[in-house]
């Protein structure tokens, strides 16, 4: 459904190893970098082209519109207004004139050229810093013109991860349930989009109840709750062929499913007798283990990056909360001691932080703690909201929030928000419709 | 002296009248819930069906509870005679959650709930091959409010003709 993409990717010009500008994300940053984003120059002959092939009168422009929105949207960066631009995008690309950039306050600068190619689309851009008046960085990228968008989203991730020092996570996808219809009866469908809300495609339709679809790490697979038949089982579903299977043969629900680091194996729920435990299966072999074995309710496993450890939800002290284990099942040890009750834990891909749902006096809290427990930090308060996922670096949650209804049970909505472990930048991510469970992808490209 | 102190007790009696008529309209409200919620666990008929005359078809529970009431336990007592009485009828009981917990939990707590029903029928008799357990989490609310009350009738097991 979905095809590879191949994206060739080389280096034109080596990069100086002395840092210039630098942007600190360990903190909720106040006073965002501002940064100037040129339109890349496009020669006529190849704009024509393109306008042909993709019904895009300037293909430069809209680039480095994706460009200057996914660096506004960090909170990091504060692209300044193109009208203040004082020198034209295709002498700006050869040489800046530092000292005009400097006059609007610029810090950085990026530049860039379009050509149409043999039928490809060609893009090299240059990541300037103005104060020292020096290249910070200069890329090409060669691919089907139908990948601009993507070309976008790898250009703000080379910028991002050259400024701040860490990996950007702007070529990504998220994987959520669609919403629509009474809040009795929703209907719900699978569906996905570009990070940025681009590109919205529905990947089921509607005829049965679907829940919390979540990305390999490695592939373009995805686990997923379905009620086909009538019978809750998890799924898996390659998102690029449409083909799907039930995960495992288990005499009742499966559910909460999510994949080991290494995407070679499902984590998931399966509940009998009113009971419900943690199980395994290992997608090459088939091979199915039972992780816990408790009369609790034991849900929500997610695995440590490097594999070793699982964390997961259980009421076996009475109410909900947060526990580690190893990955045999063995060592388990409770984390969260807080006031109130903690649900769906998930371990951030750098490994140090666990994201949690917190329910505590009628208030839903998404909040981060170190894997033993210290360090708790809610950083949102609302109604209703769960079910945080991490941006592949590590560094932005996005999650889901519902509204409280009106005397006549009336207004309800379901929105997709992230916001940055700093606390910070708190934003709703537009979908076409209401909207629940997402899931983050890893970087397509790497 | 003596109007002084004839105006304070009017004054008195007024305030007296005043906190006790707030309070009888406060009253009301509460026996109004009070009369379709024992604890928080609903014991309205709202949104009750029946299987049968004299056979509701489903049973309410507290927040984050599976324990059957004394109510409970009698509608699933009249259910299991009613299957005994029609040896043919096979059951779905689907187990549900109110909205004020995260998703996959409620997917557990909702089956957990249809199994305390299903346990108490086998009890009274009626074979496990005849009963299938569905849990549906919070994704069925019967009522859309928020509030105690919707969220009452929300948490409940729902006994369902299967066939």
């Amino acid at each position: 459904m979905i095809k590879k993409i191949l994206i060739l990717f080389f280096i034109l010009i080596p990069i100086s190893a002395n840092a210039l500008i630098e942007v600190d994300i360990t903190r909720g940053n106040l006073n965002p970098l501002p940064l100037a984003v040129s339109p890349l120059s496009i020669d006529e002959v190849s704009r024509k082209s393109f306008e042909k092939i993709l019904k895009k009168e300037n293909i430069g422009s809209e680039i480095s519109n994706i460009v200057e929105n996914n660096l506004r949207t960090t909170g990091l960066f504060n692209p300044l207004d193109k009208k203040a631009f004082l020198q034209a995008p295709d002498i700006a690309n050869l040489k800046p004139r530092f000292e005009d950039w400097n006059l609007i306050k610029a810090q950085a600068l990026i530049t860039g050229k379009v050509n149409y190619v043999d039928d490809k689309l060609r893009v090299e851009f240059r990541l300037w810093d103005i104060l020292a008046a020096k290249e910070m960085m200069a890329l090409a990228f060669t691919t089907v013109p139908n990948n601009w968008r993507r070309v976008g989203h790898i250009i703000s991730d080379k910028v991002y991860e050259r400024l701040t020092g860490e990996k950007g996570y702007f070529d990504t996808r998220i994987i959520y349930v669609s919403e629509e219809g009474p809040k009795i009866q929703r209907i719900k469908k699978l569906a996905i989009m570009d990070q940025d809300g681009a590109n919205n495609k529905f990947l089921t339709l509607g005829n049965e109840l679907v829940l919390t679809p979540r990305f390999n790490p490695t592939s373009q697979m995805v686990t997923y709750l379905s009620y086909f038949k009538n019978m809750p089982r998890v799924y898996l579903l390659d998102i690029e062929t449409g083909t799907q299977e039930v995960v495992g043969d288990f005499p009742g629900m499966t559910f909460a499913p999510r994949f080991s680091p290494d995407g070679k194996k499902i984590i998931m729920s399966f509940a009998k007798d009113g009971k419900s435990d943690i199980y395994t299966m290992d997608l090459e072999n088939r091979i199915v283990e039972k992780i816990t074995n408790h009369p609790s309710i034991d849900t929500s496993p997610s695995y440590s990056p490097d594999g070793k450890y699982i964390t997961f939800n259980s009421d076996r002290s009475g109410y909900q909360q947060i526990y580690v284990m190893k990955n045999d099942g063995s060592d388990v040890k409770r984390i969260s001691f807080g006031n109130g009750l903690y649900g769906t834990p998930v371990w951030s891909p750098r490994g140090d932080l666990i994201a949690f749902t917190k329910l505590h006096k009628g208030k839903f809290y998404i909040g981060v703690m170190r894997t033993d427990g210290s360090g708790e930090r809610l950083l949102t308060e609302n109604y209703y909201q769960e079910a945080p996922s991490w941006s592949p670096n590590g560094r932005v949650l996005i999650f889901y929030r519902e509204t409280k209804t009106n005397s006549k049970g009336e207004g309800f909505s379901a929105k997709l928000w992230s916001i940055d472990l700093t606390g910070y930048n708190e934003r709703q991510i537009k979908t076409p419709t209401d909207a629940s469970d997402p899931s983050w992808s890893s970087l397509l490209s790497n | 002296m003596k109007l002084y102190k004839i105006l304070k007790n009017t004054l008195l009696v007024l305030t007296a009248c005043l906190v006790l008529s707030a309070c009888a309209t406060k009253k009301e409200v509460a026996t109004d819930i009070q009369g379709q919620m024992q604890g928080d666990v609903y014991t309205g008929t709202d949104t009750v069906e029946y299987l049968a005359e004299g056979v509701p078809d489903r049973v309410f529970f507290a927040t984050n509870e599976s324990i059957l009431t004394t109510a409970s336990r009698e509608t699933l007592r009249a259910q299991a005679a009613w299957m005994r009485k029609n040896p043919s009828i096979n059951v779905v009981l689907e187990g549900h959650a109110d909205e004020r917990g995260t998703r996959e939990y409620n997917l557990a707590l909702g089956e957990r709930r249809a199994n305390a029903a299903k346990d108490y029928l086998m009890t009274y008799g009626i074979s496990s091959d005849r009963i299938t357990v569905l849990s549906y989490g919070k994704e069925r609310p019967v009522d859309s409010g928020s509030n105690p009350l919707a969220w009452s009738k929300n948490r409940r097991s729902v006994t369902v003709k299967a066939n």
